[in-house]
């Protein structure tokens, strides 16, 4: 029992630094890639390509002086941040990271918990992170901070139909709601993307605006609202939002991967490693290889497309994508109908 | 209604096909444009270690020049300070004793030169007035500053040193035109040799 408890430990303190290291890499490959994208180097001086910038990022941040308007609620002020990070955190424990080593005739599973409702516990979790946003900005006292949060939580709502919706289509055809079990499903070229492409498509919009990701950044559009929800605040609580973002993000890309790209599992790797220890890390490697794939299609596209209008946010989320992905529900429970596949 | 050039676009309010309505085509598009840009030579300068050259004629930070004994050639005329647009630049005459015949080419000399580098617009008319070839504009940039007293350079920042291998060369503002253009005026016995 004890050594369970260690090795469960030992796991979340692992899951907890890399979605960190992780999410601090996001904000130099974000600059980086940005750079690229438009023709320009990017950060290269602090270290050798400015590796270390992120470093940097965060002695400025802390350094910067701490900030607390006068008229806000204090307690809220500072459970905004708290809440955004926490609850993007949270995330990483049910996602698969592999699938078990076995070490001296013990199996040692690579995720934290596979609760057999993972995905609503996912869902759960990250509506949750919609009152971060929302309590810091309605505790800045701040006209704009609040029409920024107005704007996430609408938005972030608006979405999570379509992302719900979405996510049905796929657990009729998997039978299952333990996200384990979806990403054992996907052995070999049995990915849920060849399943479900259209379900993909929604998933991935809405995982955009999910994650408050350009095009649909209306919450913390530099322009009209100087940052939205995050107006008020500096130091390491602006830094703890940002942070939070570049964790969702490593989140849902984590979550695309595992759901639609067969997570962990790689085609044709069996054939060429046959040992079994080997074979799982090099699953993880292909699953980080995944989502820094998903990584990078988020940073493109941010760095592409110009952001929505909040009308046409607003049409896209409710009248182009649920009807969209109630159709999908539709279409596969009839051609699960049809084959007979009915789990 | 005919346009002037021909170059003007009419703008098109006609209503949107299918394939442009689900936008993705068009934003696969975008996202291929800018992965273009993504292996393309980048245009970055980085400038400490790089620097991109100036062009020859280039205006920047005054010298006023010695001749080849190394005696200053401005002799206080006051032409530049006339000619500047701007009002930058104050000088003192004074007269020359005996004995300062290798410091000073004139009888009269400037005790003072001052040029405010924050009126200045490096214009270049100082240059042209000159009837001594005293005065040229250089390539060195003015380096910034906190104070705005620091911006008045006075003699010691603007006289080339006296060593034959620490003057500034300005031989390359000195292109055929100018030479041509100062044929004609009526210093040919100050001309550089």
């Amino acid at each position: 029992m004890l050594s369970y408890i260690i090795y469960k430990a030992i796991l979340v303190v692992i899951v907890f630094s890399i979605t960190l290291v992780a999410a601090m890499y996001s904000t130099y490959a974000e600059r980086k890639i940005a750079g690229f994208l438009q023709d320009r180097l990017g950060p290269n001086r602090a270290g050798p390509f400015g590796i270390l910038q992120p470093v940097a990022d965060g002695v400025k941040m802390f350094m910067k002086e701490e900030m607390i308007p006068n008229v806000s609620n204090k307690f809220l002020f500072i459970l905004g941040p708290s809440v955004a990070m926490f609850t993007s955190l949270m995330t990483g424990a049910v996602i698969p990271w592999g699938t078990s080593l076995t070490i001296a005739g013990h199996q040692y599973s690579l995720q934290v918990a596979d609760v057999n409702i993972g995905i609503l516990y996912l869902l759960g979790v990250t509506s949750v992170g919609v009152y971060g946003i929302m309590i810091g900005g309605w505790a800045s006292n701040n006209k704009f901070a609040l029409l920024g949060a107005l704007r996430a939580s609408s938005q972030m709502i608006s979405y999570e139909v379509a992302l719900g919706l979405s996510i049905i289509a796929l657990i009729m055809t998997t039978g299952t709601l333990s996200i384990g079990e979806i990403a054992a499903q996907q052995h070999g070229w049995h990915w849920n993307i060849l399943y479900q492409p259209l379900g993909f498509l929604i998933f991935i919009i809405c995982a955009f605006a999910e994650t408050n990701r350009a095009p649909f950044d209306l919450p913390e559009c530099e322009s009209e609202l100087i940052g939205g929800y995050h107006t008020e605040y500096s130091s390491m609580k602006l830094g703890f939002y940002l942070f939070a973002e570049y964790t969702n993000m490593f989140i849902s890309s984590a979550v695309i991967a595992t759901l639609y790209f067969g997570g962990y599992n790689m085609p044709l790797l069996g054939r060429f490693v046959h040992d079994p220890n080997a074979l799982v890390l090099l699953g993880t490697f292909f699953l980080f290889c995944k989502i820094c794939f998903f990584i990078f299609l988020f940073m493109w596209v941010r760095w592409t497309l110009p952001r929505f209008r909040y009308d046409q946010l607003m049409n896209l989320g409710w009248k182009g994508l649920i009807p969209l992905a109630i159709l999908n529900i539709a279409i596969t429970g009839i051609v699960m109908w049809i084959t007979g596949k009915i789990n | 209604m005919q346009s002037l050039t021909n170059r003007s676009k009419v703008v098109s309010n006609k209503k949107m096909t299918f394939m442009e309505r689900i936008y993705l085509p068009a934003i696969f598009g975008g996202m291929m444009i800018t992965l273009g840009h993504f292996f393309r030579k980048k245009t970055t300068v980085q400038y400490p270690e790089v620097k991109r050259p100036f062009a020859p004629v280039y205006r920047g930070m005054h010298v006023l020049k010695r001749d080849e004994n190394g005696a200053e050639r401005c002799t206080a005329c006051g032409l530049c300070a006339v000619a500047c647009p701007a009002e930058a630049i104050t000088m003192v005459a004074a007269e020359r004793k005996p004995g300062e015949e290798k410091l000073y080419r004139e009888e009269k000399y400037a005790s003072t030169y001052e040029i405010n580098m924050l009126r200045c617009i490096f214009c270049g008319d100082c240059e042209d007035a000159c009837p001594k070839e005293s005065i040229f504009l250089t390539d060195r940039i003015v380096p910034s500053d906190s104070f705005r007293d620091k911006f008045v350079y006075g003699k010691d920042l603007l006289v080339e040193p006296m060593e034959e291998n620490k003057r500034i060369d300005i031989s390359k503002r000195q292109t055929k035109e100018v030479l041509e253009f100062k044929k004609h005026k009526e210093f040919q016995h100050n001309r550089l040799k």
